[in-house]
């Protein structure tokens, strides 16, 4: 298991190797990753705060909590924070499990619980030079996070 | 204890951090935030919609009636907005 909470960018591919290097038991690898979008070729960046400490604390407890649901061979989280322009990685969730089943449910699963429990917080620089408010959190998103309590 | 901001929090109180020492009689995380809420505008302005305020006590989340005892640092943060 390895969390990161970094400004840097990241190799998602390098991340999904590591969770197999020197092991033949893992059957999946599941690799997410979550992309600042341009809306509409409005955004200049997104602007990422994030609580340090409990960040990693908190993405820690969320990967425990999958790792009790399901059979995990290695998990990778990786969420940037600072200044992320239209096209860049933002977070990494990637998953390891002997069957596909696993380490496609966990990663969904950490994505959905990270965005309702991770301490960041996101706000939009717009190309004619404003700066917006703080994104709102959505409804979406809990509800997305509150499936998996059924 | 530490009380850490986050976010518009942060920018309605108008700092990151600081030292607070509330009264005995502040006990929960609510307590906290009334009592806060007291002291300007700035405060009164971030804690306007209790609803729209999650609370950290040394890092972990907590619920508004969360006793405080003990607590090294509070940190208050509108609902995440990662991923």
């Amino acid at each position: 298991m390895e969390i990161r909470v970094q400004r840097e960018n990241f190799d998602a591919a390098a991340e999904a190797r590591a969770l197999t290097k020197g092991r033949a038991d893992v059957g999946a690898v599941v690799t997410f990753v979550g992309l600042c979008r341009d809306e509409g070729g409005t955004l200049a960046a997104l602007e990422i705060e994030h609580y340090p400490g409990m960040a990693e604390d908190e993405i820690a407890r969320v990967v425990e909590q999958a790792r009790a649901r399901w059979p995990l061979l290695g998990v990778r989280v990786i969420h940037r924070y600072g200044g992320i322009a239209p096209g860049e990685q933002i977070v990494l969730v990637a998953t390891a499990s002997t069957h596909r089943g696993a380490a496609f449910a966990a990663a969904e699963f950490l994505m959905d619980y990270m965005k309702t429990r991770a301490p960041f917080w996101k706000r939009a620089r717009r190309l004619d030079g404003s700066v917006e408010g703080w994104v709102e959190a959505k409804d979406a998103d809990d509800a997305s996070a509150a499936r998996w309590e059924r | 204890m530490k009380a850490v901001y986050f976010a518009w929090v942060r920018e309605r109180i108008g700092k990151a951090e600081e030292e607070i020492d509330p009264p005995p009689e502040v006990a929960t995380v609510a307590d906290l935030i009334g009592w806060l809420s007291a002291r300007d505008e700035g405060y009164a302005h971030a804690f306007e919609n209790p609803k729209t305020i999650r609370a950290a006590l040394d890092r972990a989340h907590v619920k508004p009636d969360a006793k405080l005892s003990g607590a090294r640092e509070i940190a208050f943060f509108p609902p995440m907005t990662g991923g």
